[in-house]
This record gives C-alpha cells, sequence and structure tokens, in this order.
C-alpha cells in the first residue's frame, strides 16, 4: 500500500445538519489508490494550534480524483475545519489503514451510527459499483434526529439498499437504537459491518457472536501520526494491544476485547 | 533527488560531498559523519520505513530508531497521547520489539539506506544497556548508539539514571566499556541543573550529548475527573517545549566541549537555525515528523537556502555564532 502527502483543493463543502459537514477534496492521487474503510490525517490549518493532524475516515471517493469527508463539529480541530471555505487547500495524508474486506455474493448488513456512516456510504458505492451488492443487503444507520439522518439515508436510498433509521428522538424511523433494529436482520445476513459510537459497536457485536455472523470494526481513537510511528493508538486486542492505524482501523470484532 | 545525484550519494569516499556551488551542510557528531545536521529524533520515526512512502529517506541526516531495551515491551494501557496546547503529551512506556527482533526484522531495511542509523537504546539496569551494546556493536549498519537515561515513563530505575548524575555516568560508562561506536546519551530536562548531567556522561566516555528529551506533564479532563493519560503523567513534546529547549542547549553547549544535538519542538529551518546558533551541531525533528512528515526534508532545504542568503559556504561556520552582550 502506498499513501501520499497533497495539498488539497476544498472544491465543495455543504452543511448536512447544523453541526455536520461534508467536504469535498481534489486528491487525485489519494482517490486513485483508496479502498473503503481507509482513513485520512488532515491538517485542519497550517499554523502550530491545534498541533496534530485529524483522522478522518474516508466518507465517498470519486473517479474525478476528489474524496469526500463527513464530519460533527466536536471539538476545536472540527470546529476549525467547519471554517474552511471551497477553494482552500488542506494538508492532506492517506490514504492509511487497512480496509474492509468483502466477498462476493454473501448478504451483508452495513450499520452506522453518527459520523460513523462516514465510511460506510464508501463501503455501499464500491459494493455497488463493482457488483457485490444485492437485494438481501440491509443498511441501518442511526443519529440523534432527521436532519442528520435524511441527506445520508438518501444517498443509500438511491445505490438500491433497504435503509432503516433508528434516531433518538424519533423524528425519523425508529425510536430508540440501530441495535433494537438487528435481532430482525441478523437472521438473514452473514456479514456484518459497522461503525459508530463505542457502546453501539459493543452490542452490535454481541448480537452478531450470539447469530454467529461475522462482524467488521471500523475504531475510532486518538492518534498522533496515523502511520505506526506514534504508537499512541492503542486499544486491547485479544492478543495483547493493537495498533489502530496499521492493524486497523478495521478489525474483525473478534480480533479485540468487548467489555459487554 | 534525481537518479543521478542518488548514485553519487551512494558511491563509498563520496558519500558525504555537496553538491558543485551548493553550500556545504556536513557535520560531524565524534567520528559520526552526517550529510546534512537534521536527524530524526528515537521514537517520533517508527524504524524509518513507516515513512518511506512520504520521505527521501537518505536526503536526512541521520535517522534515530524508536527506542530499543533488551526483551520486547508491550508498553502502557491506553489512552497514551494527548494534545496540549502546541504540543502533546505522551506515555507510550517504550513500546518495541527488542534488540534481537530490531538486529534481525528492522535492521535489513535500514541497513541499506545512505543515511547514518543512530540505535536509540534503553534498559532497567546498568547490565541491561550494557548487553544491549555489546549485541547491537557487531551489528552492521549500525552507525551509532544514542542512550536513552531519560525516559519518564518506566517505573523503575530509568528515571535514576537520567537523574542522578552519578548513574547517569554509571551507565555511559558501561555501555562505553561494550561499544567502539560513537556514543550519544540523551538528556532529560526533568533535572534542576541540565549541565551538570551533560558535566557527568562527557566524563564518562560520551561522544556527543543530545537534548532534551520530554518535559514530564499531565492533562486532566474536568467532566470525568480523571487524568487524560492511562499512565496519568506522560512526557511533553512538540513547539511549546522549544523554548526550554533552547535554553537548556545553549547552556550545555557552553559548559561541555562535546558535541551537542538540540531536540525539542523543531518545525522549521527558522527553528533549527535557532538551536544551531545556540551552539548545537545537529539538530533532531521529533514530534513535528507526526504532524508534518515531510518537515525534515524541508529543513534541510531551508538550512540550505538560509547559507545561500547568509552567503555562507560552510553550515559548521554559523554554530554557536549566537551573538549576546554587545558584540
Amino acid at each position: 500500500m502506498s499513501e501520499f502527502q497533497q495539498k488539497c483543493s476544498i472544491l465543495g463543502r455543504d452543511r448536512l445538519a447544523p453541526d455536520v459537514f461534508r467536504l469535498t477534496l481534489q486528491a487525485p492521487k489519494i482517490a486513485a489508490v483508496a479502498q473503503p474503510g481507509q482513513f485520512v490525517m488532515v491538517r485542519v490549518v497550517d499554523g502550530l494550534d491545534p498541533l496534530l493532524r485529524r483522522p478522518f475516515s474516508i466518507h465517498r471517493s470519486f473517479a474525478d480524483g476528489s474524496i469526500s469527508l463527513l464530519f460533527k463539529v466536536i471539538g476545536k480541530g472540527t470546529a476549525m475545519l467547519a471554517r474552511r471555505c471551497v477553494g482552500d487547500e488542506l494538508d492532506v495524508v492517506g490514504p492509511l489503514g487497512n480496509g474492509f474486506e468483502f466477498s462476493d455474493d454473501r448478504p451483508v448488513c452495513l450499520i452506522g451510527g453518527g459520523m460513523g456512516i462516514a465510511p460506510l456510504l464508501f463501503l455501499a458505492e464500491h459494493l455497488h459499483s463493482t457488483g457485490r451488492a444485492t437485494e438481501k443487503d440491509h443498511v441501518l444507520l442511526g443519529a440523534r434526529n432527521k436532519d442528520e439522518l435524511t441527506p445520508l439515508a438518501d444517498e443509500f436510498s438511491a445505490l438500491g439498499y433497504t435503509v432503516q433509521l433508528a434516531t433518538d428522538d424519533g423524528s425519523i424511523g425508529h425510536k430508540g437504537f440501530i441495535p433494537d433494529l438487528l435481532d430482525f436482520v441478523l437472521p438473514t445476513v452473514e456479514q456484518v459491518y459497522t461503525c459508530g459510537p463505542h457502546l453501539m459497536m459493543e452490542n452490535i457485536v454481541r448480537q452478531c457472536q450470539q447469530a454467529e455472523v461475522t462482524c467488521q470494526v471500523s475504531l475510532e481513537t486518538h492518534m498522533a501520526c496515523g502511520m505506526g510511528a506514534c504508537l499512541g493508538c492503542t486499544v486491547n486486542g485479544k492478543r495483547g494491544l493493537v495498533h489502530v492505524c496499521k492493524q486497523g482501523p478495521i478489525f474483525n470484532a473478534d480480533q479485540l476485547e468487548w467489555s459487554l | 533527488m534525481g537518479k543521478m545525484e542518488k548514485s553519487v550519494m551512494e558511491s563509498g569516499s563520496e558519500t558525504n560531498l555537496a553538491p558543485c556551488g551548493m553550500p556545504d551542510l556536513r557535520v560531524q557528531i565524534g567520528s559520526l559523519a552526517l550529510r546534512n545536521p537534521v536527524m530524526t529524533a528515537s521514537g517520533t520515526f517508527g524504524y524509518a520505513r513507516e515513512f518511506a512512502n512520504l520521505v527521501d529517506l537518505d536526503r536526512l541526516g541521520g535517522i534515530i530508531v524508536k527506542g530499543i531495551s533488551l526483551q520486547p515491551k508491550p508498553g502502557n494501557p491506553p489512552p497514551r497521547i494527548v494534545e496540549t496546547a502546541c504540543g502533546m503529551l505522551n506515555a507510550i512506556g517504550l513500546e518495541n520489539v527488542g534488540v534481537d527482533r530490531f538486529i534481525t526484522g528492522k535492521m535489513p531495511y535500514l541497513r541499506k539506506l545512505s543515511t547514518p542509523v543512530v540505535v536509540n537504546i534503553l534498559g532497567d539496569s546498568v547490565e541491561e544497556y550494557s548487553e544491549i551494546a555489546r549485541r547491537l556493536d557487531g551489528a552492521e549498519g549500525v552507525a551509532a548508539l544514542e542512550v536513552n537515561i531519560s525516559c519518564p515513563n518506566v517505573k523503575k530505575g530509568g528515571v535514576a539514571f537520567g537523574t542522578v548524575p552519578e548513574m547517569a555516568a554509571r551507565v555511559t560508562e558501561a555501555v562505553r566499556r561494550f561499544t567502539t561506536l560513537p556514543l550519544i546519551v540523551k538528556l532529560s530536562p526533568n533535572v534542576t541543573d541540565i549541565v551538570l548531567m551533560a558535566r557527568a556522561v562527557a566524563d564518562a566516555g560520551a561522544d556527543a550529548v543530545s537534548l532534551i528529551n520530554t518535559l514530564i506533564g499531565m492533562a486532566i479532563d474536568p467532566v470525568s475527573r480523571r487524568p487524560r493519560l492511562a499512565n496519568v503523567i506522560g512526557g511533553l513534546s512538540g513547539p511549546a517545549i522549544k523554548p526550554v529547549a533552547l535554553r537548556m542547549v545553549w547552556q550545555v553547549a557552553q559548559a561541555v566541549s562535546l558535541p551537542v544535538i538540540g531536540i525539542g519542538g523543531i518545525t522549521t529551518a527558522a527553528d533549527a537555525l535557532e538551536f544551531l546558533l545556540a551552539g548545537a551541531s545537529a539538530v533532531q525533528v521529533g514530534t513535528a515528523n507526526f504532524y508534518d512528515p515531510s518537515a525534515a526534508e524541508n529543513i534541510v532545504q531551508g538550512l540550505n537556502d538560509y547559507l545561500q542568503e547568509q552567503g555562507e559556504d560552510r553550515l559548521v561556520d554559523i554554530i554557536g555564532t549566537l551573538k549576546t552582550g554587545t558584540d
């Protein structure tokens, strides 16, 4: 695998919800080799505060050499990134990490919670464009409310996926959590892909274990470099500590320690 | 770097020859010759291969690999890093593959590079330091050792080696007995008087000192009321510590005759120049490798440009030329 450090022009900036943004970047080298599940490290400003790059899953990758990132404003770094404008340049390193593994003809379920939806749209588009998507596939998406969910849900639907939604406030879909929906879907699928809040993923992993369905998870941690040098992004694996940036961010759920 | 230029760099005795008409960036650290003074600091550059796609490793002055212990170490539990204002705290806990796997697994790649590879070594006892030095002494491709007496994260021994002059001297003497390689001792800033530490290791046989390692710090999450690092305390690095590092390098460079290698928050050529003017013979780029993998390469270019602008032919001529008082 190869990665690049590129100055990327911001081609598009969409505000999907009051604090949710989607940036589209001109990143031809990265887009040419990016795999679903991989991430990039973005320097949100050129100065020294914040000092570190921020990791973002690749949300979409296009044949015209652009990539999209999806993020919610949660701290100083994302707040500064949200203020960047079309035409600005961002220093981006990527694509980094491994990607999702997929095989043909296995019905799958993609489960995204909040910003965890980001890498799953890239995965869905990739499965679709490579002829791997089937009518038996499912997509379950969860978020706080309708505003956060609708534009993204429409994009999965446009690919032909059966999409079910869950929101905290019930403004669209099921009022409650994604794991409530999963019990009905699990008997019909052979592979689950999930990314989202840790508690959500823990519940999903437990359900998958009980149903004996394999599950790939995408993890998020603090990391300084994204390239295996800082060794800061460790999590507990079944056989000792693992590094999210190099051994992940995609793991088979049974590689990791789960507390539930 | 063009193909022809690279082949010249690789041809034995001409390895460090500056291209015609360009300023001469070569520096000497004891018997260790560097094509330029810009090295990558231990623990921030992995085993170099991690950066091979992003950095022309053959343009660097030197590569200092992740600290190596006698046995592999798993490191500390997460979370291990936290960002702070213009800096970061880490408590990685010296995670590394151990000296034997380093030699068999990492050296074959490293020895193919034209850039000198310095191995940072660490131990829990004088005997451990000696044994690592002994095993590395015969290893092909190791250009020098950097003795890490200053990592703040190990619970036993490590801190005392870095903070008690007699202990630092004992480690230095012991390693000196087991190696003929150039010996750099990396000093901790977490001491009352770093000049005492520098003198102690100089007298004990060090060929050079590098400073500073991280400053011990801490960060707390007010909501959970818990420390942000699982290890509670960790080492502060990045631009936030540069003024402290610069002051210490200046003090040590005045006090000892050994070459001094400056480390601490260096991101740009201007940062590197501050250390060189203060008396450092070389510098190490550390945390900057994380947020800008091209930093070290850019600094090499920036030093070159500075010398041309200043009408200087040789980098060594500006080392320690800080003007103080009325001169």
